[in-house]
C-alpha cells in the first residue's frame, strides 16, 4: 500500500538551517548537509531544503548548499527559494535535487510550471503555496514573497490552476499556524486535497504527532512536512511513525 | 564501466551518485561508441515516455540494441523500464525497445496519479539476482503516472489501484519502475546486486 510520506524540512538561509515562527524570529537549526543526513537514517521519507532568503534578497538559491546537501542523500529531495527561471531549475537539478518547488515565481508566471514540468518531467515540479484564512471572507488567500505579499488569489483555486499547468503536487503551507506547534490546517489542506488529483504536501503547525494523524486523517494529505521538530529533537521519525502505524495510518516503517 | 545513458531526460545526477557512493565505476555518457563499450548499461529516466525518441537520433537506440544482442546487462529505471516494452499509452507513437510485448498503461481512474512516494515491493520470483538480499515487502520510492503491466518477466509488483510490475528481470535484463537512487539502502543494496552481476 501506498504509504503517507514523512518530509523533514530544511529552511536555509546562508548556508545555515533556521527556524521562526511565523517566517519571523529565525534561530540557527544546524549544517543542511549534516541534518539531511541525519534525518535520512532515522526515517526521514524525503527531505525539502527551502532557501527561505532567496526571493526577497533577489538572490538564487545557493547551488553549494543543494550540492554538498544532495551528495550523501538517497532518498527524494526537493529544492525550493528563487527559483525564477527554467535555467535556475537546471542550476538545482544540476546539483543532485530530484524536484523544484516554486512559489512565488510560479504566480508572476505561472507558464514556468508548464516549462519544469515539459522539460524535467511533472514529477519534478512542485507548486508551493502560502495561504492564509482570510478575516473577511474566510477563505484561504494566496501569500508570495515569505508571506510577506498578498496576492488575493484563492488557494483552492491557485491549486487547481497549477495542476493544470503540470505540477505534480502542492506544497501547501499554512501561514497561520506555521511555526505555532498547533497542528496542521485540516481545513485548509482537506479543501485543497478535494480540489486537486496530485499529492497534497501540508506544511505548517506539526507540533505532535497527534497532529500528524489529523492531518492524514481528517485532512486528506498524502505528506506532511515539518521543521522545527525533528530539528531540535522534540520527535523521532521512529517513534512519530510507530504512533501513526498505530493509528492506522500506512507508513514506512520499519524502514 | 557502467555507461548511464544520457538522453536529456532523468535526472542523472542522482544515478551517478548512487554508483559513486557504492564504488562502482560509471559514466554518464550520451556517446554511442562509450554505450557500445560499456559492461554494464543503465538508462535512467523520469519524465514523458516521449523522451525516449532522442536515444534513436542520437544513435543510442542502435548502440543499446546491440549490447543487448551481446548479453551486457542493462537496467532500465522507471522510463527506462518501460522503454524495454513495445509501447506506452503515453506517446502511442513512440516505438520503446521491444523487449517484452505489450505496453505501458496509465492508473485507473480511482486513484491518485502519479503514483508518488513509498510502497511495497512483493517479491514473487525468490531467485531474482536483483533483489538477492533485500527483505520481502521492502519500501521503495516511486513517482510514476504509468505502469508496466505484470509480465513474464514481472519478478516483483506493488498494489496501487491494481497491481502491477515494480521490477522485471530476465537474463541479462533488468528494470525497476521504482527509483533504485532514491530508495535509501533497500535502493543502493539492489544497485549493488546489478554491479556484482
Amino acid at each position: 500500500m501506498l504509504t503517507k510520506r514523512i518530509i523533514a524540512c530544511l529552511d536555509v538561509t546562508a548556508g545555515r538551517v533556521v527556524k521562526g515562527i511565523k517566517f519571523l524570529n529565525l534561530r540557527d537549526a544546524g549544517d543542511p548537509a549534516e541534518l539531511a543526513a541525519s534525518h535520512s537514517a532515522n526515517g526521514a521519507d524525503e527531505v525539502v531544503l527551502l532557501d527561505i532568503a532567496a526571493t526577497h534578497e533577489n538572490r538564487e538559491t545557493l547551488v553549494d548548499t543543494v550540492r554538498r546537501t544532495a551528495k550523501e542523500l538517497f532518498i527524494p529531495f526537493t529544492v525550493g527559494g528563487g527559483i525564477r527561471t527554467l535555467q535556475n531549475a537546471r542550476e538545482i537539478f544540476d546539483a543532485g535535487a530530484d524536484k523544484v518547488s516554486i512559489n512565488s515565481a510560479a504566480i508572476a508566471d505561472p507558464a514556468l510550471i508548464t516549462q519544469i514540468a515539459n522539460r524535467f518531467g511533472c514529477q519534478a515540479a512542485i507548486v508551493a503555496i502560502d495561504a492564509k484564512r482570510s478575516n473577511q471572507s474566510g477563505k484561504f488567500e494566496v501569500y508570495t514573497h515569505g508571506g510577506r505579499k498578498t496576492t488575493g488569489r484563492d488557494a483552492v483555486e491557485w491549486a487547481k490552476e497549477a495542476e493544470k499547468r503540470g505540477a505534480g503536487e502542492i506544497l501547501l503551507t499554512s501561514m497561520d499556524r506555521d511555526g505555532t506547534g498547533k497542528g496542521f490546517d485540516c481545513e485548509l489542506t482537506a479543501a485543497v486535497g478535494e480540489a486537486v488529483r496530485i499529492p497534497v504536501i501540508a506544511s505548517g503547525g506539526a507540533g505532535g504527532s497527534d497532529h500528524f494523524v489529523e492531518v492524514f486523517g481528517e485532512g486528506h494529505a498524502d505528506a506532511a512536512l515539518a521543521a522545527s521538530i525533528f530539528h531540535f529533537g522534540l520527535s523521532s521519525f521512529s517513534d512519530l511513525k510507530q504512533q501513526l502505524q498505530t493509528a492506522g495510518i500506512p507508513v514506512r516503517y520499519p524502514c | 564501466m557502467i555507461a548511464i545513458v544520457d538522453y536529456k531526460a532523468g535526472n542523472l545526477t542522482s544515478v551517478k551518485k548512487a554508483f559513486d557512493h557504492i564504488r562502482a565505476e560509471s559514466v554518464v555518457t550520451a556517446d554511442p561508441e562509450v554505450v557500445a563499450n560499456a559492461d554494464k548499461i543503465v538508462l535512467p529516466g523520469v519524465g514523458h515516455f516521449a523522451a525516449t525518441c532522442a536515444l534513436s537520433s542520437a544513435g543510442l537506440r542502435e548502440a543499446i540494441a546491440s549490447a543487448i544482442q551481446r548479453e551486457v546487462p542493462y537496467l532500465g529505471i522507471c522510463v527506462g523500464m518501460q522503454w524495454m516494452l513495445e509501447s506506452s499509452e503515453e506517446a502511442p507513437s513512440v516505438k520503446g525497445l521491444g523487449v517484452w510485448p505489450g505496453a505501458c498503461e496509465h492508473f485507473p481512474a480511482d486513484v491518485k496519479a502519479p503514483h508518488v512516494g513509498w510502497n511495497q515491493v512483493e517479491i514473487s520470483h525468490s531467485s531474482s539476482r536483483l533483489f538477492r538480499g533485500i527483505p520481502p515487502r521492502s519500501f521503495v520510492y516511486f513517482t510514476h503516472s504509468y505502469r508496466v503491466p505484470v509480465i513474464e518477466a514481472t519478478v516483483a509488483e506493488t498494489e496501487y489501484g491494481g497491481p502491477f510490475s515494480a521490477a522485471v528481470e530476465k537474463d541479462h535484463l533488468f528494470g525497476t519502475q521504482f527509483h533504485p537512487e532514491k530508495s535509501g539502502t533497500v535502493g543502493l543494496k539492489l544497485l549493488e546486486n546489478f554491479c556484482n552481476l
